[in-house]
């Protein structure tokens, strides 16, 4: 099976899955619905069967992979393949798509826009977010990059809340500015490679001829890019806009895998083929970080929309992930990329039962709720724990995520890693003040009526909360597949972890 | 200080035999909180059976296991068991794996002993509560979490234990949080644990920064490598977490607000077993804190401060449980004062904190028994005279008033008078001023706890009208009765033996005689002295004298320490409201600066001056263009800086 194209095959099918579900006729909103449903769900099956294929221990840098020549004038290939960094990515969009879908069952009903265009749209988006994360083809990688923005454009402008044009526009120029600052990125990598039909190679792109000047200067493209898709500090704004007016399975998918095209492409493409610069650029990159741990966690604690906190939290937490990445060292790194699985779990698990809630009320103020434990106490525990793995509580997944990346960092930048780490406090202050605000209390006069999660409603939770669970205490498995491609990593950026001060004695170590 | 300091035997043997059972002590509390808690309504017929069958089952094996080490030699009575690796990245290396030795399974027994007890009482409790099953759910997942926070093996699993009982904390003091006050103590109490866990995460890094290892083992081992600032470090940060989760000064002014949890939370999590946390990090730490004595210092500064400093808030409380709470920091703050003696202390902390433990709990559900006769009023300027009618309460709480101001024979005697005498250990200012503050403490003690005892018990009757007190149920007072035998004999049992001292030296150390400041007679006679004085004044004030049912204005002191020394006060002035001042000018940054700008960078790249707000989507085309146009001439530069 090891040359069976497993890649192709999981971004084809939602593609094929997305034209079928377009071209069902009208009216049959409920059958396009069960479509995209059992088509995710062939995906994930198909990606948990490519997954038990995978030896994290392989010698070859990429797995599945598939290299066919595309436009060789120009050394731009078709090539697919997956190390353990992207293959988690890939499982969390698989995951994750699905879950989406039948959280997003009835969103779309009262629009005037297509049902079954929405679901299209979500099974496209698939497609991409497979691509972008299993490219090995520089120039391919950055025309998926562009790409996702189309569906997603079309997600917040047609299905999203009162402000979605703005939302949606805002969102587009933002990516649009720093894919072009890539793609004049990418123009110039080309322009120093050493050519060939193969010259976008990911491989081909390592260890190039800089000047130290130009290495910046491209450097500066990509990181740029990414700091807008991630996004952080300060370019972040586009995304409260975007995250709090996408319906709510759009918004986990921007939020939870989308912006991760961000950090992961600083971790795939500007460290290792940017090593000197991307040093260079550190102590830049490790203090917008910091400032966006803390920024985004005091913006959450003065939000009174219950999407833009959400939004917040996560600026705050890509602060995190970024950090890890360029600290440079295995726990950070590896840290950062379990994080960013996390916290694609945690925080759609927030977004979904915030609409749940909002889908219910009809508003996405703060003030607008109370006491709906009292009415609803099955929501309202569903949300106080996806809450707490958003502040990372110990025995859930973002914990062990989370104190990895700063420990990572510890070991390096001591001050970036303590300031950071008070962000433990802000969160939990934006977590349990919106959980006293919404939840506590006695029922308002627009609670008191509130149901509780309905059966479908559970079983959209109850996976994301069982992984978060689950990997807290548990978190090998997942590990196991980033370490190697980590320790890979490290090797191609000429890293390594800083020893302990104190030298430890042999037999001691546990 | 001369002290012979055996390194702590922590790498302890493999388990077998009942000692590979370690984890069900863990596993089995945690089943009964996830079969309650996810069980909902199904479960409502027996939950509180389930709920108390657990801990109780977890206090079984405690027991074996506690009698198995009692059969073995000193030095082999620490047993490991490593479950399965549970972070493993480059050279960060984190088991979860669990340690059985002399000081956890003082905790162990502790609170799967008077946790049982706390249990079987909240049956009679929370019967009317239609959520008692959600409540005993809780309760479990508490003593799990307990449990696992005193048996890890390494700081990382300690931690989650730490955040495990924090939760249940918050989970707890807001279970009746249809309550908007009660809502918002749960929140204080948990984002002020949480700058407490700020210090633990911070304490954990430091360690792998420079040891390159987090298990206890590790760190211990190589403690005595490090440097002094290093380790120093690790002890302040240690001790900001232990302030955190046992609220000592300046973390302390959850406690009061924690009161808001039903009456058994208070006695389990916020008197008996919880709050004690931060003595045992420190305890537990204890070679970490040799090499640190400026951390220990400040160790004992801390205790030191918050003895007084709830001691004084007791004295001017009315509601019974808050004048509780207070006397509960003002007690840890003798074991952490002693925690930070260094191995003079260790073994007297950790004695007081089993005394407290029984004695402290008592009081506390005897609290509640009273609570549960009074329609769940609080305010001791209306008991009054209970004594007659709640017989096994009056005289259950007699005990472990008796036993708290350290009446001669009783636990508090044997457990606090040693903490007195080790803080008058050493040379120099030290024993003078902790010995005198530990000596104040005492009295004062003796002086708030005698006008609680009194206001609620004896004296005229000073009830409203609505209430008719009665005796609680036997599911209710037999537990009280079991702990008021606790806190009479377990003193007399541990500490004029030195059982407690032998059983706890092969992990705290050993310390040679020591001589006081002061003869330890003199010590003792001075205790009881001031003792007398504080009973003899309450006397004077509330039984003497009539007890007005509105509190008098008072003196300033009064005054202060009824508003808790002005501990909110400070916070709020300090902290919450330049924070909230920062939250929302930045929020107004966020939306006019930061976006602003970025906005206009975006308008002036497309040409246009518009404002961004009133942009159409036919304007996105021009805008890619001219972006467009933009990156080809980034890419013309380029190549013209020589690509």
């Amino acid at each position: 099976m090891t040359d069976f194209p497993w890649l192709s095959t999981l971004a084809a099918i939602p593609l094929v899955g997305s034209v079928a579900v377009a071209a069902l006729p009208k009216g049959r909103d409920l059958l396009a619905k069960q479509l995209a449903l059992a088509i995710s769900l062939v995906v994930l099956v198909v990606t948990v069967l490519m997954s038990l294929q995978f030896d994290p221990d392989a010698k070859a840098m990429f797995q599945f992979s598939e290299v066919h020549p595309w436009i060789p004038q120009f050394g731009v290939s078709y090539a697919l393949g997956v190390d353990g960094i992207a293959l988690v990515l890939i499982a969390l969009a698989a995951v994750l798509t699905p879950v989406c879908i039948l959280a997003s069952w009835h969103d779309v009903d009262d629009t005037r826009r297509s049902v079954k265009g929405y679901f299209a749209l979500l099974l496209l988006l698939e497609t991409f977010m497979v691509g972008v994360f299993a490219a090995t083809d520089v120039f391919l990688f950055y025309i998926l990059f562009e790409a996702m923005l189309v569906p997603m454009y079309f997600i917040i402008g047609s299905y999203g809340g009162a402000q979605r044009s703005y939302a949606a526009v805002k969102f587009l120029l933002y990516s649009l500015f720093g894919g072009l600052l890539m793609l004049a990125a990418v123009i110039g990598l080309f322009v120093v490679s050493d050519g060939g039909e193969k010259a976008f190679l990911f491989q081909n792109m390592l260890n190039l001829d800089f000047t130290p000047a130009t290495e910046k200067l491209l450097f500066v493209g990509f990181f740029t890019a990414f700091a807008i898709k991630a996004p952080l500090w300060p370019v972040h704004t586009w995304l409260p806009d975007a995250a709090a007016e996408a319906p709510p399975g759009g918004a986990v998918l921007l939020v939870g895998v989308l912006d991760k095209v961000g950090t992961f492409g600083m971790l795939r493409f500007c460290l290792p083929l940017f090593p000197d610069a991307s040093r260079w650029a550190t102590p830049v990159v490790i203090t917008l970080c910091v400032i966006g741990v803390i920024y985004g966690a005091l913006l959450a604690i003065g939000q009174t929309d219950m999407k833009r906190l959400i939004a917040y939290t996560s600026i705050s937490h890509f602060g995190f992930i970024a950090l890890g990445i360029f600290a440079m060292t295995t726990q950070g790194q590896s840290g950062s990329t379990l994080y960013m699985v996390n916290h694609g779990f945690s925080t759609a698990a927030l977004f979904l039962i915030v609409g749940f809630l909002i889908s219910r009320r009809g508003s996405r103020l703060i003030a607008d709720y109370g006491g709906v434990q009292r009415v609803a106490p099955m929501l309202a525990g569903t949300f106080l724990v996806a809450g707490l793995s958003s502040l990372a509580l110990p025995g859930l997944s973002t914990f062990v995520s989370e104190f990895l990346v700063l420990v990572g960092t510890f070991t390096r930048y001591q001050a970036a890693a303590i300031i950071a780490t008070g962000g433990i406090i802000l969160a939990s202050i934006y977590i349990l003040l919106m959980y006293q605000r919404t939840m506590t209390g006695q029922p308002t006069e627009g609670t008191r009526l509130l149901r509780d999660l309905t059966a479908r409603e559970a079983w959209v939770v109850a996976p994301l909360l069982a992984v978060i669970i689950g990997l807290g205490f548990y978190p090998k498995p997942v590990l196991d597949v980033i370490n190697p491609a980590v320790e890979r990593t490290m090797q191609q950026i000429g890293q390594t972890d800083p020893k302990p001060v104190v030298p430890v004695a042999e037999g001691t170590r546990k | 200080m001369p002290t012979t300091f055996a390194s702590q035997s922590v790498q302890g043997a493999a388990a077998t035999g009942v000692f590979s059972l370690s984890w069900l002590l863990i596993a089995l509390p945690l089943f009964g909180a996830a079969v309650l808690i996810l069980g909902g309504r199904r479960t409502d017929r027996f939950g509180h059976l389930l709920g108390t069958a657990m801990p109780a089952a977890s206090f079984v094996i405690g027991l074996v296991q506690f009698f198995a080490l009692l059969g073995r030699d000193a030095e082999d009575r620490a047993v490991s068991q490593h479950l399965y690796s549970w972070i493993s990245v480059g050279s960060f290396q984190v088991d979860a794996g669990l340690l059985v030795d002399q000081l956890s399974m003082c905790f162990v027994l502790l609170i799967t002993g008077v946790g049982t007890l706390i249990h079987i009482y909240s049956i009679g409790y929370m019967a009317h509560d239609t959520e008692r099953r959600r409540f005993f759910g809780y309760l479990n997942l508490f003593v799990a979490a307990m449990l696992l926070l005193v048996l890890a093996d390494s700081y990382l699993v300690l931690y989650v234990g730490w955040e495990g009982v924090g939760l249940a904390s918050y989970l707890l003091i807001g279970f009746w949080n249809h309550v908007p006050e009660y809502a918002a103590a749960a929140k204080k109490a948990f984002v002020a644990n949480r700058v407490g866990d700020f210090g633990l995460s911070v304490a954990i890094m430091i360690m792998f920064w420079q040891l390159g290892t987090v298990s206890f083992a590790g760190v211990f081992g190589a403690a005595d490598r490090a440097s002094e600032a290093a380790l120093t470090a690790i002890g302040l940060m240690l001790l900001l977490a232990a302030c955190g989760k046992s609220a000592q000064f300046p973390l302390q002014s959850w406690l009061g607000d924690a009161m808001a949890g039903p009456t058994p939370v208070s006695a389990l999590i916020h008197a008996a077993t919880m709050v004690t946390a931060g003595v045992y990090l420190i305890i537990r730490s204890a070679p970490v804190f040799e090499g640190a004595p400026d951390a220990q210092l400040v160790v004992v500064i801390v205790g030191a401060i918050t003895l007084l400093f709830g001691a004084i808030i007791g004295t001017a409380k009315d509601d019974i449980k808050k004048a509780l709470a207070a006397s509960t920091m003002s007690q840890i703050g003798y074991m952490i004062l002693a925690a930070g003696l260094g191995p003079v202390g260790y073994a007297f902390a950790i004695f007081h904190l089993l005394t407290h433990g029984f004695f402290k709990a008592g009081m506390f559900l005897g609290a509640g028994s009273v609570m549960h006769g009074m329609n769940d009023q609080v305010d001791m300027r209306r008991f009054g005279g209970l004594s007659s009618v709640m017989k096994v309460t009056w005289f259950t709480f007699l005990l472990g008033w008796l036993a708290i101001i350290g009446f001669p024979g009783l636990s508090g005697f044997w457990s606090k008078d040693k903490i007195i005498e080790a803080a008058f250990v050493g040379d120099g200012w030290r024993p003078w001023v902790f010995g005198i503050a530990a000596l104040i403490g005492a009295g004062v003690t003796a002086f708030y706890m005698t006008r609680l005892f009194l206001m609620t018990f004896h004296g005229e009757r000073r009830w409203t009208e609505d209430v008719h007190p009665h005796e609680s149920p036997a599911v209710m007072t037999v537990p009280l009765v079991v702990l008021a035998i606790g806190s009479a004999f377990l003193g007399l049992l541990l500490g004029p033996t030195g059982a407690i001292q032998h059983w706890l030296e092969p992990v705290v150390g050993s310390h040679g005689e020591q001589t006081t400041a002061l003869p330890v007679s003199v010590l003792t006679t001075l205790t009881v002295l001031l003792v007398a004085v504080g009973i003899g004044l309450a006397w004077s004030m509330y039984l003497r004298r009539p007890v007005p049912a509105t509190a008098p204005v008072g003196t300033a002191l009064t005054r202060a320490a009824r508003r808790d020394l002005y501990q909110d006060a400070v916070n709020e002035s300090l902290l919450m409201r330049p924070g909230q001042y920062l939250t929302r000018s930045l929020v107004y940054f966020d939306n006019r600066g930061v976006d602003g700008a970025v906005n206009g960078v975006a308008a002036l790249i497309g040409g246009t001056s518009g404002r961004f707000r009133r942009l159409q989507t036919g304007f996105v085309r021009s805008y890619a263009l001219s972006m467009l146009v933009g990156a080809a001439v980034l890419v013309g530069i380029m190549l013209l800086v020589g690509v």
